[in-house]
């Protein structure tokens, strides 16, 4: 349980990365919004208590890794790596413009701090789970975290991907479903429901939790609890909402997905998170 | 050495050997390594012989993660199912993502014999040879496999291994001077009028062609092309500028393999006239491969009666 004063810690880290990757996608003028926003808070809570790294070692063997299977969240991703050192902030006002490192998919070779490639949906479970268990056969006591879209649980090969963690008892391999509800074509129940989301997982032999995605708090214990099961993986669900933190977003979560920012709405969310644009 | 040894015994036991000496070398399986004989290793390496079951895009993936800590991974399947079927996750997961990912696709195209059309890849060069960095390699026979494994495993990236899995129709490379190299062709028999560009089982073909072309006065260079690509651009060109025109000789589909290859350096470098031996864009039927390299034209007579037609089109 988090005291006072790390709650607020997070809530305003929270707030840090919304504004920074609200700005680095509105050097461009537009980007993956709404899924951008949904994620902050479960990868605030990995970066800022939970993963092993050192930002001045990015390679550091046995470190925790993330992969972001959902990589079109990858500005989000950006804020957090340079705010914690991984490379020059200013670095994020370059995202998707010529010469960049900052693609709008996270792609490990280009950026320092990326764990995985990823972008073609689906495959980021398969590629978690190998990591896992290079783990478990070095024996360095890792994490391997991933983080899905409910959109992108559509794909067949997370089924084989949670299968086959399963089977293999990857108890260091922790999952969040980013469950915002939309996917590109509608909602996510209308489109091809996944539900009963905690029953599917629970089917593949995956330990389950269910979180409110926004309340960190309930991300930190899920996640603490997550640590201490033994011989399965966990899947996190996180209900969340696309474009979360920013009053205009969220009143289009039904079509933020990938959409247009204009430098007025950047400062009026700059100014809703109470932080200044550079 | 390995003339009478099945090359997916040659290949498992140079893996065994590599395993036991290396901590970084896995496998990773889906439900065929009784087909390729790396069954015996789960006894041996529970821990690094992985069998994903029948799911080759999780394998894919899952290999490329592996990569990713630092380990060498082999995945195994036949040469649809290691290519065509994957072709996204080897895409991303594992060429774009810059993966030490060692992919071996077996019996490929007529090599898949009885299983016919649905386990045929008429396809698989071309699909990855339009993935930028891509190596593929096909070796003729165990010993030119085992000759090349050093430079497999020394290779730091993602390349495709296509295995024919059973005895190999000719052994060529027993010598025991031969010299491996992945970036170089075979020079397997010098000629003046024609150049003969084969791989894999259609090199047995092609060599015999230059016997019956032999007979006829008609001198046939033979190069075995092993690594498609990158192809070795400096024997192709230094073979035709020596003969004036070319047969490319391929167990797949002229579009897109080893003819491709050849024509997009020769057309830009030096452009002489080509005939094309393999599948004319057709799916096969079932059939042992002597008879289904005879159905589709792609035997020893018929590379012979294409390098007349060209000899004569250069003549013209």
């Amino acid at each position: 349980m988090l005291n006072q004063q790390e709650r607020e810690y997070f809530v305003e880290k929270c707030k840090d990365i919304r504004a920074l990757t609200i700005d680095e996608i509105a050097t461009l003028g537009v980007g993956h919004l709404g899924g951008c926003m949904s994620v902050v808070e479960i990868m605030v809570m990995l970066y800022y208590k939970y993963m092993n790294i050192d930002p001045k070692n990015p390679k550091m063997e046995g470190r925790d890794r993330l992969v972001l299977s959902k990589a079109h969240a990858g500005p989000t991703l950006y804020s957090i790596l340079a705010d914690k050192g991984y490379f020059d902030k200013s670095e994020l006002k370059t995202l998707n413009q010529p010469g960049t490192h900052l693609p709008s998919h996270a792609n490990m070779v280009l950026t320092t701090g990326v764990d995985m490639t990823a972008g073609s949906l689906g495959q980021g479970l398969s590629c978690a789970t190998g990591a896992a268990i290079g783990s478990k056969l070095r024996k360095d006591g890792a994490t391997i975290y991933c983080i899905m879209g409910d959109g992108e649980i559509n794909e067949g090969q997370i089924w084989e991907a949670a299968s086959y963690a399963s089977h293999m008892k990857l108890d260091n391999l922790i999952a969040f479903v980013d469950a915002n509800g939309m996917q590109l074509d509608g909602e996510t129940w209308e489109v091809n429901k996944m539900d009963p989301l905690m029953d599917k997982w629970r089917s593949f032999g995956w330990r389950t939790l269910e979180v409110d995605g926004h309340d960190v708090n309930a991300i930190d214990a899920a996640i603490a609890t997550a640590k201490t099961f033994m011989d399965k993986p966990t899947v996190i669900i996180c209900r969340t909402l696309k474009g979360k933190g920013v009053s205009f977003l969220e009143a289009s979560w039904k079509n933020n997905h990938n959409v247009k920012i204009s430098p007025e709405q950047r400062d009026q969310a700059l100014e809703e998170l109470g932080r200044k644009g550079e | 050495m390995y003339e009478t040894t099945e090359m997916r015994t040659v290949l498992a036991n140079l893996l065994a050997e590599e395993m036991r000496k290396n901590p970084d070398v896995v496998i990773v399986d889906a439900d065929l390594a009784r087909a390729h004989n790396t069954l015996p290793m789960k006894q041996e390496f529970p821990d690094r012989a992985l069998d994903v079951g029948i799911a080759e895009c999780n394998m894919a993936s899952v290999a490329a993660g592996l990569a990713s800590y630092g380990f060498k991974p082999f995945i195994y399947s036949f040469a649809p199912f290691a290519s065509r079927r994957i072709c996204d996750q080897i895409a991303i997961s594992i060429v774009y993502a810059e993966q030490n990912v060692k992919i071996v696709g077996s019996d490929p195209c007529l090599a898949a014999e009885m299983n016919g059309a649905t386990h045929m890849a008429v396809e698989d060069v071309g699909v990855l040879r339009s993935l930028p960095g891509m190596v593929i390699f096909e070796p003729v026979d165990g010993d030119q496999l085992a000759a090349a494994f050093p430079a497999i495993m020394a290779y730091e990236g993602p390349m495709f291994i296509r295995l024919f899995r059973k005895v190999p129709p000719a052994t060529i490379f027993a010598d025991p001077d031969y010299k491996f190299d992945l970036f170089k062709a075979d020079m397997l028999k010098e000629g003046a009028d024609v150049s003969l560009f084969a791989t894999g089982i259609e090199v047995k073909e092609a060599l015999e062609a230059a016997e019956l072309l032999a007979a006829e006065g008609i001198s046939a260079e033979v190069i075995n092309v092993h690594t498609i690509k990158p192809v070795d651009k400096e024997t192709v060109l230094a073979s035709v500028k020596k003969t004036g025109c070319a047969v490319s000789c391929e167990n797949h589909n002229i579009i897109g393999g080893l003819g491709s290859a050849i024509s997009e350096v020769l057309i830009s470098e030096y452009p002489v006239p080509m005939e094309f031996i393999g599948m004319r864009d057709h799916f096969s039927e079932v059939g042992k491969a002597p008879y289904l390299q005879k159905l589709y034209k792609m035997d020893a007579a018929s590379i012979a009666e294409a390098a007349k037609a060209v000899i004569q089109k250069k003549n013209k």
